[in-house]
């Protein structure tokens, strides 16, 4: 195969870490959701947590996005 | 089409003669957009600060509701997640969240994004990480190294435990300076792009005939670049949030590591 081909296949394919990112992100969303319709008291002070689960989650998807990057352009 | 990826190419725009330092070896000291830009969020933020505190009254005015607001905003977020002893760090929590945003700010209307460097959140992270490595040695001393020893595991279980939480641990200035540079540069990308096939669809419907059907999906283009505008300006706020509370979370396991 074209290294060239190989190269940017595998940048591809780096980047389908971001599926697992895309899961974990809408499920942090969705749970903060159902639990704020239950008891939408209780949901303003959740906001800092859900930003910081969405933060560290979302943290996993960028990695694999950088390494992307890095395959394609190094 | 245009390469997505020139914006962020570093040019000096003055070259300064090199220094050489006893350590770091030989200096390139060349003031480059990158510097340019981080000046200039510097100065917006001090600019801001100094007038919105100019005329301080009783009844505010509105700049001083909109510098009161981010100042109560932030204070709230370090002692709620701090505790009492979060006043301490508030100095430092404030000055990395303004910096930030205004980098992030910024990187919308310059043509360059300082905080799509990884050099410069690189910086930010190890910082942060050094500050909360020496607040924990010299507030809980050698107890500080509990962190990796969570309380309540029984020692069997330490084996597996202990290796974990160090590698967490040691990856935290990585997370912190990744996320904030993919973020940017993952935005700046996508909005490049989107706009490179306004352009490139808008020449293919020049050529007439058959062209004409790029009509349509340069209008789509243009508007997913207005949106992704839109998202961005949400993302450049949250991405500062962010860093600016898992700085808070990082101090926060310093200054209480002696008791958990």
């Amino acid at each position: 195969m074209d290294p060239a081909a190989a190269k940017y296949i595998g940048a591809g394919l780096a980047t389908l870490g971001m599926i697992g990112a895309g899961i974990g992100v809408g499920t942090i969303f969705s749970g903060f959701l159902q639990g704020a319709l239950r008891n939408p008291g209780a949901a303003g002070s959740q906001f800092t947590n859900l930003i910081l689960g969405f933060a560290l989650t979302e943290a996993l998807g960028i990695l694999s996005f950088v390494l992307g990057l890095l395959i394609l352009f190094s | 089409m245009a390469d997505p990826m020139h914006q962020f190419q570093v040019q000096k725009i003055m070259d300064l003669p090199d220094f050489t330092l006893p350590v770091l070896g030989k200096v390139d000291w060349a003031i480059t957009n990158a510097t340019v830009a981080m000046a200039i969020a510097f100065g917006l933020v001090v600019l801001f600060f100094t007038v919105s505190t100019a005329r301080v009254a009783v009844v505010p005015g509105r700049m001083q509701v909109v510098g009161e607001s981010i100042f109560g905003f932030i204070d709230d977020l370090a002692v709620s997640i701090i505790g009492h002893e979060g006043r301490k760090f508030f100095p430092y929590v404030f000055t990395l969240f303004t910096f930030i945003l205004a980098m992030n700010m910024l990187g919308l209307f310059l043509v360059f994004g300082p905080t799509a460097q990884l050099a410069v959140t690189a910086t930010l992270g190890l910082m942060t990480i050094l500050l909360v490595i020496i607040v924990g040695l010299v507030k809980s001393g050698l107890s500080f190294f509990k962190l990796f020893m969570p309380s309540g595991v029984p020692w069997y279980l330490l084996i597996l435990v202990t290796p974990i939480e160090i590698i967490s641990f040691a990856l935290r200035p990585f997370t912190l300076a990744l996320r904030l540079f993919g973020n940017m540069l993952g935005g700046h990308v996508a909005m490049k792009v989107f706009a490179g096939f306004v352009v490139s669809l808008g020449a293919l419907a020049a050529g007439g005939g058959l062209g004409l059907l790029g009509i349509p999906g340069a209008a789509l283009a243009l508007g997913s670049v207005v949106a992704l505008t839109a998202l961005e300006f949400l993302v450049a706020f949250l991405q500062a949030f962010v860093f600016a509370v898992l700085a808070c979370v990082y101090l926060n396991d310093a200054v209480h590591a002696g008791h958990h």
